[in-house]
């Protein structure tokens, strides 16, 4: 089953990007995350599409992984990808993109990693697809792609094109 | 993925993709090195016991910090001040430390075999800090991930190993993996220091001119002359093995190309290398020492997810 569709997603894209800048207008003080492996995608969109709005070096824009702060190592082993944060994030506004906002123990992870960079002045989060009835931490996105009103039996799947050959988000069965 | 092996003895027990999958993943944990805060929580509230029946510093040191930045629990053992000097085994003593709720030991033994004998006795997860003559995985791996790091990649890279080759567990990981890993080995010094079974059973080559095997290799890992392993006089003197086989400018100099020095430590200076070969700009003998902790942390890390299966 489809939740967004490929004609649905670049609208979204641009939208996420048009709320990030209104609320931080020429992206002053602000900093964009991505969270690997999976966050990039839509990070990389994001950043794409503010582009198209600020000149290239007002985009300060890097990613994070956040294996190592992960909470379940002695339930599953995750193998770790690059971290690319090339930049300072004391005091600054960072905004952190992810995918799939489902349990909010990744984005608790992610506030724990971020803290080893440095205390910014504001954290706020940006998602794709928010799984709200899952939610198992206090943790609400700012920005919002598309929200799940219902608890889902369903696997939420976020597909791209540079690696699954196609733009879209699907419900799966496990 | 994870890693083929629950315990890691000997480059001998790994596959390929073990040694990439740590190579690649010691190179996440460099990064978390270079952060502002270099400790993360990865290994909370798992317990690690260093047990060093044998003198080291670096070794101990690095893996000490490696499991420190990974938040694990840490306690030293060394036998100089232990129940071992009153004549406990080291079943004995591995067991009761074992029943204080550890989840791993890292131990280095004068006795080759000593961490395969224990891993047939125990359930925590071993990692081999040096056995003996036999093997020094964790070296051999940060070897690697140095030459990787200055070189690109190790298929094909001629790397020359270099001195005391009978008595070092370096040598022997170092060929173990390098072999695996698709690059050319040679090994040379002495005729009394190269075990006369190497070249055949390891498929590597021998050469007893020093300045023959520096003009073949990309790099030379030279190794420590190893006093304390030499039961009998096997050369004449430390100064004819400088001059015959030590590492000097002069050595290098005649070389038509530039080519990376290496040196596990503790180094003898003015023996087996010399110190301006040693500091120069051509050695990684520091890097080495940087790369090892974040290589015992990929170790660590990756056998903790190992042995605690979901």
């Amino acid at each position: 089953m489809t939740l967004i569709s490929e004609q649905q997603l670049p609208s979204i894209i641009k939208r996420l990007a048009h709320q990030i800048l209104e609320t931080y207008p020429g992206l002053t003080n602000a900093v964009i995350i991505g969270l690997q492996p999976r966050g990039i995608y839509l990070s990389d969109r994001i950043v794409a599409a503010l582009h198209q709005e600020l000149p290239a070096d007002q985009v300060v824009y890097g990613k994070l992984d956040i294996t190592f702060y992960r909470d379940d190592i002695r339930r599953e082993l995750h193998l770790a990808t690059q971290t690319d944060l090339p930049f300072s994030i004391e005091g600054k506004t960072v905004i952190l993109i992810d995918d799939v906002l489902f349990t909010g123990r990744t984005i608790r992870a992610a506030l724990d990693a971020l803290l080893a960079f440095g205390r910014p002045s504001k954290v706020t989060l940006c998602v794709l697809v928010d799984r709200k009835p899952s939610r198992e931490l206090p943790i609400q996105p700012d920005f919002t792609g598309k929200e799940m009103i219902d608890a889902s039996p369903y696997k939420v799947k976020v597909r791209w094109k540079e690696n699954d050959g196609v733009d879209d988000v699907i419900l799966l069965v496990d | 993925m994870a890693l083929s092996t629950k315990h890691l003895l000997g480059i001998k027990d790994l596959t390929k993709e073990d040694i990439q999958l740590i190579l690649s993943t010691a190179s996440q944990f460099k990064e978390v090195l270079q952060r502002p805060v270099k400790k993360v929580p990865t290994l909370r509230d798992v317990t690690i016991v260093n047990l060093f029946y044998e003198n080291s510093t670096r070794t101990r040191i690095s893996f000490e910090l490696a499991e420190k930045r990974l938040s694990a629990d840490v306690v030293n053992f060394t036998v100089s001040n232990s129940s071992a000097a009153k004549g406990e085994t080291l079943l004995d003593t591995v067991n009761n430390i074992l029943s204080m709720k550890v989840d791993m030991v890292v131990m280095r033994h004068s006795a080759s075999g000593a961490p395969h004998y224990l891993a047939k006795h125990i359930d925590a997860a071993i990692i081999n800090a040096g056995d003996g003559i036999n093997e020094h995985p964790t070296q051999a791996l940060l070897d690697a991930f140095s030459m990787q790091e200055k070189l690109g990649q190790l298929a094909g890279l001629k790397v020359a190993i270099i001195g005391d080759i009978m008595h070092s567990r370096v040598a022997l990981s170092n060929i173990y993996l390098l072999k695996k890993m698709g690059a050319e080995v040679m090994v040379s010094g002495p005729p009394t220091l190269i075990p006369t079974y190497l070249q055949e059973a390891m498929d590597i080559k021998v050469e007893y001119n020093i300045d023959k095997a520096l003009a073949w290799c990309d790099v030379a890992n030279v190794l420590r002359i190893q006093l304390e392993r030499q039961n009998q006089p096997l050369f004449s003197s430390l100064r004819e093995y400088n001059m015959a086989y030590g590492i000097t400018k002069q050595r290098l100099d005649k070389l038509s190309k530039d080519i990376v020095i290496m040196h596990p430590g503790p180094i003898n200076r003015g023996v087996e290398i010399d110190s301006d070969v040693a500091d120069s700009a051509h050695s990684i003998i520091l890097d080495q020492v940087e790369n090892g902790v974040a290589v015992r942390m990929s170790c660590l890390y990756l056998l903790t997810g190992r042995t605690n299966p979901a």
